[in-house]
C-alpha cells in the first residue's frame, strides 16, 4: 500500500514526460511535413559534413 | 510556358521580409510528388547566389526560400527563383497565403487531443485496479486523482464542445454537442459529489475518454478540411496582384492592387490581365473574356472602350484608365450577388445536427424520467442521480460523433486521391442530395481553348503559309491554328499585328493576311454567316480567299461520358451560360442535353439556381468564371475545375484538378455512399442505444460496463466507416491510380 505512494507520482511524472514529449514536437513543427520527412532519410545528402 | 512572367515586383510583393536584409517567399510547386523532388528542388535553388535556405514540404506541396535581398553585385533578381524551379522540370507559382488561423486552431485540437489522451490513459490505469478490486481507502485515494487529473482535461479539451453547446443554445437551437456538454460535466459532478462520500462508482474515465473520442472526430474533420483549402489556395491566381502605374511624369512603378485609384494610368502588357475595370487610353487589342463572361470568342477593343478586370489582354498593348476602384471593381459586384445569393448552403443543416435536434431531447427526457422514476418509487435520490447519469453517459451520442466526421474524412481522402477536394463534409452531404446537375460551358463543359474542326483550302501551301502566320500571335485562334497544322510552317519575316483583326506579311509586293473575313478580305463576302457557332480565320492573298478555318471550342475530357452517366443515373442536366445562344445549343446538340440557356448574365444564373431550387430540385452548379460565382454561391451544391477564376475556386464546395469532367459523377457517387454509410452508422449508434439504455434505466451501469460498451460502439462505427475505403479500392483495381494532377495553369498558357 504504502508504495502506491512513489509508484503513482511516478507513473504520473512518466505519463507527463509523454505529454510534455509530444508537446514540444507539436510547438517545434515536427507535424508540418509527415510525407517529406519519410522521404529525406531515404536522400543521399551531399551537403552534410565532410566525413573524414 | 508562361510561369515564368511573374514580374520581380510581384515576388517582392508576395515575399515578406524577415529583416536584415532577408526575404521569405513561399511558392506552391503542386508537381512535387516524391524524396528525388525534394532534392532535385533544393539543390536548384540553393545553387542560386542569393538563396540562403531552401525547404519543400511535401504534404503542402510548398517551398519555402529565404534570399537575400542584395548580393555583392547588386539588387538580388528574385525571379531567378521561380526560374529555376522551372528549369528543374516543375511548376511553381506565388499563392496567397492564408490566415495562420488555420493552423493555430489544428495545433489547438491536436494539444486538446494530447492532453484528453493522456488524462483518458492515466484515469484508465486508475480505474481498472479499481475495477479489479482495490480496497476502500486506495479506492478513494485512486478517485481522488482521477478527479484531479480529470478537472483541467475537462476544462482544456471540453472547452470546443462548451463553447459551440453555448453559442447554439445561444441561438435556442441544439447540435451534438448539448447533450455532449452536458453528459461531460454532470457525470464529472456526480463523480466528485461520489468521491467526497466515499462512493463506489465514479465516472471519471467515462467523462475523459468520452472527451478524447470526441477530440479524433473533430480534428480529423478540421485536417481534412484544411488540407483541401491548403490544395486550392496552391492554385495559381489568376488575378494579378498589382499593377504598372504610369506616373504622369512617364515614370513606371509597380503597385499593389489596392493603391491604384480612379484616373491612375495603367500598362497592361500582351498576356496580361486587366487589374481593375477602366477604360482603354491608348493601344488596340482583343480581349479574352472567358473567365469573366464566359464568351469564347476575343473581343476586339480599342481607345475609349470600357474593359472589366479579369480580361486577358491577347494581341496588343493597352494603356487603361482606371475608372473604378479595386474594391469596387466588377469582382465586388459579383461578391455582393454572392452574398445575397448565400442559397441553399446557409440554410443547410448537417445531418449531424439534424439527429440531435431530435436525439437529445428524447435522451434528456428519459435521464429525467428514469431518475424521477427512482427518485419516486426506491425514494433513494443520490441512487436516482447515479442512474439518471449512467444514462446520459451510455446514450451519449459518442459514436454518432465519430460516425459523421470518419465517414466523411474517409470520403474526402478517396476524392483526393482522384483529384478532388472537398471543401467540408457538409459539402458531401449536400452532394449526395442533389438531381439536378447544371454546367457553365465555357470552360467547365469546354476547356475554353478552340480547336481546328473543318478547312477550307485549295493546298497545302496555303496551309502552311497561315501556320507560318499564325505562329506570330498569342490569339487562341493562331494558337490553335499553329497547333494543329503540326509541320512548320512558311516561315516570314515582318509579320504584323493589327488587333481586332488579325495578321498581315508582306513578301515583296503580296500582301499576306490572317484573320477575321472582314480585315483579311476587305469586306464581308455574301454567304458566311455572322451568328454561327463555329469561328472562323480567313488567310487571303492581296485581298483574295486563299483558305478559311473554322474553330469551335474542344470539349473537356470525359465530358460526354459524365453528361451520359449523369443521364442513365437519372439526373437532370442543362448548360446554363453567358455565351451566344447558338454556340450553346451547338455544344448542348453535341452532348445531348436538352435544355440549354445561353446570354445569361451573372444575375440570370443565380435566377435560374433559384427557380430550380423553388420548384422542389436540389442542384449541382458546376462553373468555373467570375461570373458563375454567385450561381456557385446559389446552388445546393457547387463543383469548379482547378482551372477556373479566384473567385469561383473560392465559391466552389469541391474543386477537381484533372482535366477530366469525370470528376462530377465521380464526386456524386462518393457521396452518396458515404451518405449511406453515415446513414448505417447512425443505425448502428442508436441500435446499441437500444441494447444499451435499459441495462442502464436499470441502473445495472457501473462504470466498467460503460467504458466497455462505449470503446466498442466507437470502433464498431469506425471500422464500418473503413469500409468506404475498401469499396474504393475494389472499384479502382483495375485502372491505375493516377496522382492528382494540377491544370491550373491551362488557363494562363
Amino acid at each position: 500500500m504504502n508504495m502506491l505512494i512513489y509508484l503513482i507520482p511516478i507513473a504520473l511524472f512518466m505519463g507527463g514526460i509523454g505529454l510534455a514529449a509530444f508537446l514540444w514536437s507539436l510547438g517545434n513543427g515536427q507535424y508540418d511535413d509527415l510525407q517529406g520527412a519519410a522521404w529525406r532519410v531515404l536522400a543521399d545528402d551531399e551537403s552534410g559534413p565532410p566525413k573524414s | 510556358m508562361s510561369t515564368t512572367s511573374v514580374s520581380a515586383e510581384e515576388i517582392a510583393l508576395a515575399a515578406h521580409s524577415l529583416g536584415e536584409g532577408l526575404r521569405q517567399l513561399d511558392l506552391s510547386v503542386p508537381d512535387v510528388h516524391c524524396g528525388s523532388c525534394i532534392s532535385a528542388l533544393e539543390k536548384a535553388l540553393s545553387a542560386l547566389p542569393y538563396v540562403r535556405k531552401a525547404r519543400v514540404n511535401l504534404t503542402s506541396r510548398r517551398v519555402t526560400c529565404v534570399y537575400a535581398e542584395k548580393t555583392e553585385d547588386g539588387a538580388a533578381d528574385p525571379t531567378g527563383i521561380i526560374a529555376a524551379i522551372n528549369g528543374a522540370g516543375y511548376r511553381a507559382h506565388l499563392f496567397t497565403p492564408f490566415a495562420a488561423e488555420n493552423d493555430k486552431t489544428r495545433n489547438q485540437l491536436l494539444l486538446a487531443v494530447g492532453v484528453s489522451g493522456f488524462a483518458a490513459a492515466n484515469i484508465m490505469l486508475l480505474s481498472v485496479s479499481v475495477w479489479s478490486g482495490a480496497d476502500a481507502a486506495t479506492r478513494d485515494l485512486f478517485h481522488w486523482i482521477s478527479a484531479m487529473i480529470a478537472a483541467p482535461a475537462l476544462v482544456y479539451a471540453g472547452r470546443f464542445f462548451f463553447r459551440s453547446a453555448w453559442n447554439a443554445l445561444k441561438h435556442g437551437r441544439t447540435n451534438m454537442d448539448v447533450p455532449i456538454s452536458l453528459a461531460v460535466s454532470l457525470s464529472y459532478a456526480v463523480s466528485l459529489w461520489e468521491t467526497a462520500h466515499h462512493g463506489e462508482h465514479a465516472w471519471f474515465d467515462a467523462t475523459v475518454s468520452l472527451l478524447f473520442f470526441l477530440l479524433i472526430g473533430r480534428t480529423l474533420d478540421h485536417v481534412m478540411r484544411e488540407k483541401a483549402r491548403a490544395a486550392i489556395n496552391g492554385l495559381a491566381r489568376l488575378a494579378p496582384r498589382g499593377a504598372l502605374l504610369l506616373a504622369p511624369n512617364g515614370s513606371r512603378r509597380y503597385v499593389p492592387l489596392d493603391e491604384i485609384v480612379v484616373g491612375d494610368e495603367i500598362a497592361v502588357a500582351v498576356g496580361e490581365r486587366i487589374p481593375v475595370d477602366g477604360m482603354v487610353v491608348v493601344g488596340e487589342s482583343d480581349l479574352d473574356l472567358a473567365i469573366v463572361t464566359g464568351e469564347s470568342a476575343p473581343v476586339a477593343v480599342a481607345s475609349g472602350v470600357a474593359v472589366s478586370s479579369g480580361a486577358m489582354n491577347l494581341t496588343g498593348s493597352l494603356v487603361v484608365r482606371a475608372t473604378k476602384l479595386a474594391k469596387d471593381s466588377l469582382l465586388a459586384e459579383i461578391i455582393s450577388l454572392m452574398e445575397a445569393a448565400e442559397g441553399g448552403r446557409a440554410r443547410y443543416r448537417r445531418i449531424a445536427d439534424r439527429a440531435a435536434a431530435l436525439y437529445s431531447p428524447a435522451v434528456h427526457l428519459l435521464a429525467l424520467v428514469s431518475f424521477l422514476a427512482w427518485g419516486l418509487i426506491g425514494g433513494d435520490w443520490k441512487h436516482a442521480m447515479l442512474v439518471a447519469v449512467a444514462v446520459l453517459i451510455i446514450t451519449c451520442p459518442c459514436a454518432l460523433g465519430l460516425a459523421v466526421p470518419v465517414v466523411q474524412v474517409v470520403a474526402a481522402g478517396e476524392l483526393f486521391r482522384r483529384g478532388i477536394m472537398v471543401k467540408d463534409g457538409s459539402a458531401l452531404e449536400r452532394l449526395a442530395e442533389v438531381d439536378t446537375v447544371a454546367f457553365d460551358k465555357t470552360g467547365t463543359l469546354t476547356m475554353g481553348s478552340p480547336r481546328l474542326v473543318r478547312v477550307e483550302a485549295a493546298d497545302e501551301a496555303d496551309l502552311a503559309k497561315a501556320a507560318g502566320l499564325a505562329v506570330h500571335s498569342r490569339h487562341p485562334l493562331s494558337q490553335a491554328l499553329a497547333r494543329s497544322v503540326g509541320h512548320a510552317g512558311t516561315p516570314f519575316e515582318r509579320v504584323s499585328e493589327i488587333p481586332g483583326g488579325g495578321l498581315e506579311a508582306a513578301r515583296g509586293s503580296e500582301i499576306y493576311r490572317l484573320g477575321n473575313e472582314a480585315f483579311a478580305c476587305g469586306a464581308i463576302l455574301p454567304g458566311s454567316t455572322v451568328d454561327s457557332p463555329l469561328s472562323e480565320v480567313v488567310l487571303s492573298h492581296n485581298g483574295a480567299m486563299l483558305a478559311r478555318f473554322f474553330f469551335e471550342d474542344a470539349l473537356r475530357q470525359g465530358a460526354q461520358d459524365a453528361i451520359k452517366e449523369l443521364g442513365s443515373t437519372r439526373f437532370e442536366t442543362l448548360i446554363i451560360s453567358g455565351d451566344r445562344q447558338s454556340v450553346v445549343d451547338n455544344v448542348a446538340q453535341v452532348l445531348g442535353i436538352s435544355r440549354a440557356m445561353g446570354a445569361l448574365t451573372p444575375r440570370q444564373k443565380v435566377g435560374e439556381c433559384q427557380k430550380l431550387g423553388e420548384s422542389g430540385h436540389r442542384v449541382l452548379m458546376v462553373g468555373d468564371g467570375i461570373n458563375d460565382a454567385p450561381a456557385l454561391a446559389a446552388a445546393h451544391v457547387s463543383m469548379a475545375p482547378a482551372t477556373a477564376s479566384d473567385i469561383g475556386r473560392q465559391a466552389a464546395d469541391l474543386v477537381f484538378f484533372n482535366d477530366r469532367l469525370d470528376a462530377v459523377p465521380q464526386a456524386i457517387a462518393v457521396a452518396r455512399r458515404s451518405a449511406a454509410l453515415i446513414r448505417q452508422n447512425f443505425a448502428l449508434a442508436i441500435g446499441y442505444n437500444v441494447l444499451a439504455v435499459p441495462v442502464a434505466i436499470a441502473g445495472l451501469a457501473t462504470p466498467l460496463i460503460a467504458a466497455v460498451a462505449m470503446s466498442t460502439s466507437s470502433i464498431i462505427v469506425v471500422t464500418n466507416a473503413l469500409r468506404l475505403n475498401a469499396a474504393a479500392t475494389r472499384s479502382r483495381a483495375g485502372r491505375s491510380p493516377k496522382p492528382a494532377e494540377s491544370g491550373g495553369e491551362a488557363r494562363i498558357a
